[in-house]
């Protein structure tokens, strides 16, 4: 164990420590927040495994959300739910008895979705640049659209309801903490200067003996498994499920986030995540009915995106590569930037 | 005994006859050179015993096995290791970790042991590390090690392709124009490192240049070709007294 082990250790414990005092005093929403959060870290980080590290335009997030979260949550529900849920069409067989405890749910939802990555993994990787994102795109497409129509699976348009509660603050955070160190730790491995040597010259990296299909199928896996389990984490938070919450739109999200963070970086994919989701709500002030300089402004739906896109065009403007570009958080880092500031 | 064989190697682009009837040997430890005017062929030749083309003609073997067809990855793997005419570096990451990546194809650990730093994997990796720590003092390149590739100068940047190539430790070295855009002073300097690497790493050598003067002082046999024929072959000054290479060049 090093120094940096322990440093690392000790932001997780406390974390822990802020995590246990957060359960204690915040309110329901605060804490409900603080899971998306949690959740939004886990999504964005493993796509940026894909997008940012390996630098494939991969547009099909959405797909292996709901992959997850439709696994996960057929998984928890008692029988008793889902015969309550499903009216129309009753749902299949062995599903339709099975319950399961969450964390294997979650692992099943993981489970499924990178199964799903490995078979479309093979046709996705055969195309790259705006052919992959077309391909990915269509892939997203057709999740949506089978979630809408397997009625007898996924309960058609009407969705999933009543779902168990079961995304805590532990939950969330320990599956984020895990995605982050995880895909950090491989990102700085040999395996992920192999990727970056991918997304920089694929020609040069077959040169040098790598075989890149292996390498890129890899991580379109590990981030479809981390989607799922994300996935099933935003289905028990939600409790309540529909295709129209798949939509591109999630994907989009997920997109500006990595690259308002910087695409590649894994420290900034963790930060624009949290200032996406806590912007998100704080914006919120602006639909509100307010008075300003003796002026009354009724409130207008829809205000927060149009300030959340010029706050995006200036982080296009003045941050080309994002907030962070493709530089990491590290201990090395944080001490010189301290011996530099005591200097002065 | 032949390194490097090559059988009626042809090659078409439509209708278009790129590479025809191509027969090359390269002997173990030889330096070849493959010399002829532009839109010849050469780098043809090149991508097809790289494996990033497929022959629509004949066959290729190395070290007596047939390796037409390969995928470029497993040519790599098998001993040829090529560097490319325009250069071809991972400008993203430091120089070190550019011949890393090198390295990186030799490796038998598996992602999972790679993300959870099992000892096998780091057992390899510090030994990856030592190898390109050695290959960067080699090429005199060791002092920009954490530097970013693409910042390098442009001489410095043709050495490092070199040095990553010979990463995966490769038996037959292809340099494609290893020469384009470098000062008389600099070929000088390219030309004394790739003499000191043939006989370091008991390397094959097959070098596609412009650059007489590097190649009558490095190659022991040329093979000349104009429109994807051969027109000449045989030791240098023999070649370039050959009618149809003056012809090729200079016209009649």
């Amino acid at each position: 164990m090093t120094v940096k082990h322990w440093l690392n250790l000790g932001v997780v414990g406390l974390l822990a420590l802020f995590l246990w005092g957060a359960g204690r005093w915040l309110d329901e929403y605060q804490v409900r927040l603080l899971n998306n959060v949690a959740v939004f870290i886990t999504l964005a980080v493993s796509y940026n495994l894909v997008n940012g590290v390996c630098g494939q335009l991969h547009l099909g997030p959405n797909a292996f959300i709901t992959l997850g979260a439709y696994t996960a949550a057929l998984l928890t529900m008692t029988p008793a739910e889902k015969a309550a849920n499903f009216l129309i069409t009753p749902l299949y067989w062995p599903l339709s008895q099975i319950t399961l405890p969450f964390p294997l749910a979650l692992l099943a939802g993981g489970l499924v979705a990178a199964a799903c990555g490995f078979f479309t993994g093979f046709p996705v990787f055969r195309v790259r640049g705006d052919y992959l994102a077309i391909v990915t795109l269509g892939f997203g497409e057709v999740v949506r659209v089978l979630a809408n129509n397997l009625q007898g699976l996924t309960n058609g348009p009407l969705g999933l309801k009543g779902l168990p509660p079961c995304t805590n603050l532990w939950w969330s955070w320990g599956v984020a903490v895990v995605t982050v160190a995880f895909i950090t730790a491989l990102v700085q491995s040999g395996y992920g200067r192999a990727l970056k040597a991918i997304r920089d010259d694929e020609t040069a990296a077959r040169a040098m003996g790598l075989n890149t299909f292996r390498h890129l199928l890899l991580a379109y896996i590990l981030s479809a498994f981390f989607f799922g389990v994300g996935g099933g984490l935003l289905a028990h938070l939600i409790t309540t499920i529909s295709p129209s919450l798949f939509t591109f739109l999630l994907t989009f999200n997920l997109l500006i986030i990595i690259v308002v963070g910087g695409l590649g970086s894994t420290t900034g994919a963790v930060l624009a995540a949290v200032l996406f989701t806590l912007a998100g709500e704080w914006l919120r002030v602006v639909e509100e009915p307010q008075v300003v300089l003796g002026l009354h402004i009724p409130g207008i739906p829809g205000m927060r995106m149009v300030i959340f896109s010029l706050l995006l065009l200036l982080v296009i403007i003045f941050f080309r590569g994002g907030l962070l570009g493709r530089r990491e958080f590290s201990w090395e880092g944080l001490n010189d930037l301290c011996r530099r500031f005591l200097k002065i | 005994m032949m390194l490097l064989e090559t059988r009626n190697l042809g090659r078409s682009f439509g209708g278009l006859l790129a590479l025809d009837e191509f027969n090359l040997q390269v002997p173990e430890g030889g330096v070849y050179g493959l010399i002829g005017p532009n839109g010849a062929g050469k780098t043809t030749v090149f991508n097809l015993l790289s494996g990033f083309l497929k022959p629509t003609q004949g066959e290729i073997f190395f070290n007596r096995a047939k390796i037409t067809g390969l995928p470029p990855e497993q040519i790599t793997l098998r001993g040829i290791a090529r560097t490319f005419q325009n250069i071809r570096l991972f400008q993203e990451l430091s120089v070190l970790d550019n011949v890393l990546v090198g390295c990186q194809g030799l490796s038998r650990a598996a992602w999972w042991q790679a993300a959870l730093r099992c000892p096998g994997y780091l057992r390899e990796e510090r030994a990856f590390v030592a190898r390109s720590w050695a290959l960067l003092l080699e090429a005199g390149l060791a002092a920009a090690a954490y530097d970013k590739a693409g910042q390098l100068p442009y001489g410095h940047q043709r050495r490092l392709e070199i040095t990553r190539a010979l990463a995966p430790a490769p038996r037959l070295l292809l340099l494609d124009e290893p020469a384009a855009g470098l000062n008389p002073q600099e070929t000088r300097e390219l030309m004394d490192f790739l003499r000191a690497i043939h006989q370091e790493h008991g390397l094959t050598i097959l070098v596609i240049e412009h650059n007489l003067r590097l190649v009558m002082n490095l190659c022991q046999h040329l093979t000349v070709l104009d429109h994807g024929l051969t027109i000449a072959a045989g030791p240098p000054g023999e070649v370039r007294r050959h009618p149809e290479v003056i012809r090729a060049y200079l016209g009649k």
